[in-house]
């Protein structure tokens, strides 16, 4: 018995490993969404002068629990008059597709420094060579989602918000993915991974950053900053996504709540994951096509920024702990000083294990990076109006569009000239 | 029974269960998700033989961007759940045998050992994208041109209708 455990789970080995993978990286992305919560409600709140969340748990930080529960147990009615089975679908086709498109991300390219049941353990779920059509084909369809609980609902301002979000994403997925076709030219191929790598000039230990498509000088000759594309891209991306200020299939001050009016509870939250998950997508999205993905800002050569993650980690864990003694209850006594405690130590740990510290640089800079796009969306949402409905419009088609084709018809005249000068 | 064939008849009984209730659903929308599944279920079929790129492109402009489009127009118009009426004269009679044949010649088709049907191998797939491009661009470069003019015309076209009309 014990013999036939062993032959089967050494012959499927990397369907195992996939599998943990998967529920990993499930656990991980609903976490950092539940945080991600936390994040904006802090930074739009400190936007307008207010606290924000800051009642449950020191600064906050078990408010995204607290809500969690919340929509666990709250009510859930089914309004009359729905369309049972499609009302029921949607939420779920929304969530399901939001999280298929992290299986082709590639969050670090090298494999873990050991090996399970005799695999490399990289880390992705998924290697494609069309891995970039794949996150297209899922942005094509997750329009469904939203679309589909508008019209199930039998409300008149969830039929809006579902009219509004087709007709706005249908715009907004040209703009989209013109603007990619000029990272595309440059690198020759629709694999996330390959397109990353592209990225990093042969004598990248002296070049950093002007590599990556952004500043477009990793092949040497004339540069092809992919500025105005990054630009189009990340516009038209916060639209995909339905977020501020194109967040008008939810607009709370027309339609009462958009798509979802009629959905709570859970099924609400699901919508609530969904959009999160997008938003990382996209942030991962923008940090793999324009900003280099997981290679440093920092030229290769250079030793000193090697040691960037630890001089974070170690500053901040001691913060935790001096902010965390001052609360006279189990978070002051035990978790923030515990917290705070990890973290110095495993600061520490990079500092007196180069191997470990070397693994970790690519992972470091790729969570940087989207963190500082998710950085940008909660920040655009606190800054930037909602647009009119003819304004985007206007917007997708009128500006957008013509820009982004100008960008790929320049690109391709200087990658051509390059080849054949 | 290998995963591939598995695979393979999973695909394939969705895709003709979703064609059958696109016909026989009352609803419009209810027809055009099961048109959906068909699309999306003909997607996995061309990713089992293979062929990525057009696996990704079927999702992305089918099952994506045109039947966003049908979608749309249902809920523009709000169309209720139709009602049956008469099938047509020929279709009660004709109907039947009709579909048995067409069903029967693709099969013999299918059936017949020809040699232009042999499976892929891995440096097929490998290249797959780069030969499509390449022959679109090379070989059939005219053809491909010809049907963007039409497809042009086609768009030129339906603003004309609809600007007359506003008049």
């Amino acid at each position: 018995m014990i013999e036939f455990l062993k032959t089967s789970v050494s012959q499927n080995a990397f369907w195992l490993i996939t599998i943990v993978k998967i529920v990993l990286l499930l656990f991980i992305v609903l976490t950092v969404n539940a945080y991600l919560t936390w994040f904006e409600r802090k930074a739009v709140a400190h936007i307008q002068s207010r606290w924000g969340p800051h009642r449950v748990g020191p600064h906050g930080l078990l408010q995204p629990a607290a809500d969690g529960l919340k929509f666990l147990f709250k009510e859930d009615p089914t309004p009359a008059g729905v369309d049972r089975f499609v009302y029921y679908l949607a939420p779920l086709l929304a969530l399901a597709l939001s999280l298929t498109a992290l299986a082709v991300i590639p969050f670090g390219p090298n494999p873990l420094p050991f090996k399970i049941l005799g695999q490399d353990v990289y880390l992705w779920i998924m290697k494609s060579d069309i891995g970039l059509l794949i996150l297209f084909s899922i942005t094509a369809l997750s329009v469904y989602g939203i679309a589909l609980a508008g019209w199930a609902s039998n409300s008149k301002y969830s039929l809006l918000g579902g009219l509004r979000s087709s007709a706005q994403m249908v715009s907004y997925e040209l703009a989209l993915t013109m603007s990619v076709v000029g990272v595309l030219l440059m690198a020759n191929t629709f694999s996330l991974q390959e397109i990353i790598e592209k990225q990093a000039r042969p004598d990248a230990h002296q070049w950093g950053f002007w590599g990556w498509n952004f500043f477009g000088w990793a092949h040497g000759g004339i540069p092809v900053p992919q500025i105005i594309g990054f630009i189009c891209f990340f516009t038209s991306a916060i639209a995909e996504t339905n977020r501020a200020p194109f967040d008008l299939p939810e607009a709370e001050s027309e339609l009462v709540a958009g798509f979802h009016t009629e959905y709570a509870s859970f099924k609400f939250a699901m919508f609530f994951i969904a959009e999160y998950t997008a938003m990382i997508t996209v942030s991962c999205l923008a940090t793999i096509l324009f900003f280099g993905g997981w290679h440093s800002v920092f030229p290769e050569a250079w030793s000193i920024p090697k040691y960037i993650p630890s001089a974070t980690l170690i500053p901040f864990g001691l913060w935790v702990i001096y902010d965390g003694i001052k609360y006279e209850n189990i978070f002051g006594k035990i978790i923030l000083p515990a917290v705070g405690f990890v973290m110095f130590a495993i600061g520490g740990t990079l500092i007196a294990l180069p191997t470990v510290n070397d693994f970790i640089q690519p992972i470091f800079w790729f969570t940087a990076k989207v963190f500082v796009f998710l950085f940008f969306y909660v920040w655009a949402r606190g800054t930037l109006p909602r647009l009119r409905y003819d304004q985007l419009m206007n917007v997708g088609w009128k500006l957008l569009l013509p820009v982004s084709i100008a960008n790929v018809i320049l690109t391709a005249a200087v990658v051509l000239w390059r080849s054949h000068p | 029974m290998t995963p591939v064939l598995l695979i393979f008849f999973v695909l394939a009984g969705l895709a003709v269960l979703g064609a059958v209730s696109l016909v026989l659903q009352k609803h419009p929308i209810h027809s055009a998700l099961s048109l959906i599944v068909v699309m999306v279920c003909l997607a996995g079929l061309y990713l089992l033989m293979g062929a990525e790129f057009v696996a990704a492109v079927q999702i992305i402009v089918y099952g994506g961007a045109i039947m966003v489009l049908f979608i749309f127009v249902i809920m523009l118009l709000n169309a209720g759940e139709e009602e049956r009426t008469d099938f047509s004269k020929i279709a009660k009679f004709a109907g039947l045998p009709l579909a048995l044949a067409l069903t029967a010649a693709i099969a013999a088709a299918v059936v017949k050992p020809d040699q232009s049907l042999h499976p892929v191998t891995e440096p097929v797939i490998a290249k797959a994208t780069e030969q499509i491009s390449t022959m679109l661009f090379k070989e059939f470069v005219y053809p491909f041109e010809l049907t963007s003019f039409l497809i042009l015309v086609a768009i030129i076209g339906a603003l004309v209708l609809a600007q007359r009309e506003k008049k």
